[in-house]
């Protein structure tokens, strides 16, 4: 439904140009970067591929983004099921202290994100966890569930609690009804819950930086440590590799066959 | 559901992991004027950053959500790509941008503006922009979501009924779309009070923060109590922040939406 809208104010265009050209600029400035080499004969800038190649080639990166994917596709999986339990949960069943996991299953959103990274930092170190791939998953779960609750609840208060009970009522036992009712209709939610969960885990860096042990560095930690040693051409295709895959990722999200309603939804699940 | 009792208490149970350990005196020490000073500087930063968003924020999410269809949809695409790209890339870019051998130096020195490389990171400035860059799209988001809701007709019908452009827009627009406002503040700020990348990587050594100084407290000095006690105050504001919102909101609404903090 489209109602009639007025044409904004000129500067509220104006500042909104200028502030999609001071999004940009920094980016377009490290694809160019990404792709001049100097000519060591005559000191020219050349258009070349050499820093890819040395990108590609870099046995600790290749690593680095093996971690990453490790640990994303771990978290995913983990913060998809717990998050969608604690969904249902609190959709459907009330039980003592129903409130407070509500407003607890919120924390991770608003609390800084080094104050979770520390206290998850001295969790692992009290239960005596050694740190490497297995608590930077369970880090990433903590902190990832939440958006996966939040986006299966928004679907779980459309859904039509008549469409169960008719399963019922057509004698579908209780797991028949879930798999073959419940569990399609809440799907999208749990999917897109997913891949924020996943998008959460691949650019994370804080929580990351605290709870990865020696030798398990992931892509921004990996990144993050090149960029502090100095700033080499490597890390500007290796960033623009990175931001091309986020480009496809964003493209394949808002595909156009999706209305702008459910667009609109979506951005109510990040914000 | 064990395994979510377990992780509900998880997160809770780490807070109380902190208090056992604590004395007084790391609040004592925390209370010094120079981490009083680094403190200030934080809220100082955030505050503005939170504010320079807001102001930036709100023409570009009306635009948004008075554009067509078309044009809408591909504004949030435009804006969401570098809202999804790494922190660390998008944070390496701006550094790379004003670096000594980047493109706005360099141009500079061919323009003959200045006569050497400048680096024009290592300031505060510099970690303002930053923020205010990367923060951006907090900001939008909910704006756009609000303002995607508002009824324009209401705008027409202030301006029949007499009221002046200003007057629509503060007795209209704003109370109408404070919500948006209020979820994007909270979006900012939090995370703006414990940043620790951008003032590391563009703030050089000269701008210390309240997330460096934690980071270097936990990971550098390894003084843990002392850490967590720095935390538990940031962690204090926010709650107090949060909290004096909520209610002001609840006031005004007669009923709390969890959901959109």
């Amino acid at each position: 439904m489209e109602r009639s809208r007025p044409s904004p104010p000129w500067f509220a265009q104006t500042v909104t140009a200028l502030t999609f050209l001071l999004l940009y600029i920094p980016l377009v400035v490290l694809v160019i970067y990404s792709f001049v080499s100097i000519d060591p004969a005559n000191g020219q800038a050349l258009f070349s591929l050499e820093w890819y190649k040395q990108a590609l080639q870099d046995d600790e990166l290749r690593r680095a983004l093996n971690m990453s994917l490790w640990v994303g596709l771990w978290s995913t999986l983990g913060a998809s099921i717990i998050g969608t339990a604690t969904a249902w949960a609190l959709d459907r069943f009330s039980f003592p202290g129903k409130q407070w996991l509500d407003a607890l299953t919120l924390v991770p959103l608003v609390i800084p994100e080094i104050v979770m990274a520390l206290s998850l930092l001295i969790w692992f170190v009290l239960l005596k966890f050694s740190l490497g791939s297995i608590s930077i998953i369970l880090a990433h779960i903590t902190f990832s569930f939440s958006y996966v609750v939040i986006t299966v609840r928004t679907r779980l208060a459309d859904f039509d609690h008549s469409l169960e009970e008719a399963a019922f009522d057509l004698g579908a036992t209780p797991i028949q009804t879930f798999g073959r009712v419940s569990f399609p209709l809440i799907w999208p939610g749990i999917l897109s819950g997913a891949l924020m969960a996943f998008t959460l885990s691949f650019d994370d860096f804080l929580i990351t930086f605290f709870t990865a042990g020696v030798g398990s560095d992931t892509l921004p930690i990996k990144l993050y440590s090149m960029i502090k040693y100095g700033i080499s051409p490597k890390i500007n295709a290796l960033s623009t590799l990175i931001l091309l895959a986020t480009i496809i990722m964003v493209i394949f999200a808002f595909r156009p066959k999706k209305s702008s309603q459910s667009q609109t939804e979506k951005l109510k699940a990040i914000g | 559901m064990i395994i979510v009792f377990i992780y509900s208490l998880l997160v809770k149970g780490v807070y109380g992991g902190i208090i056992f350990e604590w004395t007084i005196k790391n609040y004592e020490r925390a209370f010094d004027w120079l981490y009083l000073q680094i403190f200030y500087e934080s809220l100082k930063l955030a505050a503005l950053t939170t504010l320079s968003c807001l102001l930036i924020g709100y023409p570009v999410a009306y635009v948004l959500a008075t554009a067509t269809a078309g044009t809408r949809n591909t504004l949030l695409v435009l804006l969401i790509i570098p809202f999804w790209t790494n922190f660390v890339v998008r944070t390496y870019a701006l550094k790379l941008l004003f670096s000594e051998q980047g493109p706005i130096s360099q141009m500079g020195i061919s323009l003959g503006l200045w006569s050497e490389p400048i680096m024009w990171s290592n300031s505060s400035g510099m970690v303002w922009f930053g923020m205010l860059t990367n923060y951006l799209p907090y900001m939008v988001l909910p704006l756009y979501v609000s303002l995607e809701k508002f009824d324009f007709a209401l705008l027409e019908a202030g301006r029949d009924l007499g009221a002046s452009a200003w007057n629509n827009f503060w007795r209209v627009l704003i109370p109408l779309t404070k919500h948006g406002i209020i979820t994007g503040s909270i979006l900012v700020f939090t995370p703006a009070l414990g940043e620790f990348l951008i003032p590391d990587m563009l703030g050089g050594a000269k701008v210390m923060l309240m997330g460096n100084l934690i980071t270097e407290q936990f990971l550098k000095m390894r003084d843990w109590p002392f850490g967590s006690a720095l935390s538990i105050i940031l962690m204090s504001v926010v709650v107090f922040g949060l909290v004096t919102i909520l209610r002001i909101w609840m006031k005004e609404d007669g009923k709390l939406k969890p959901e959109k903090a």
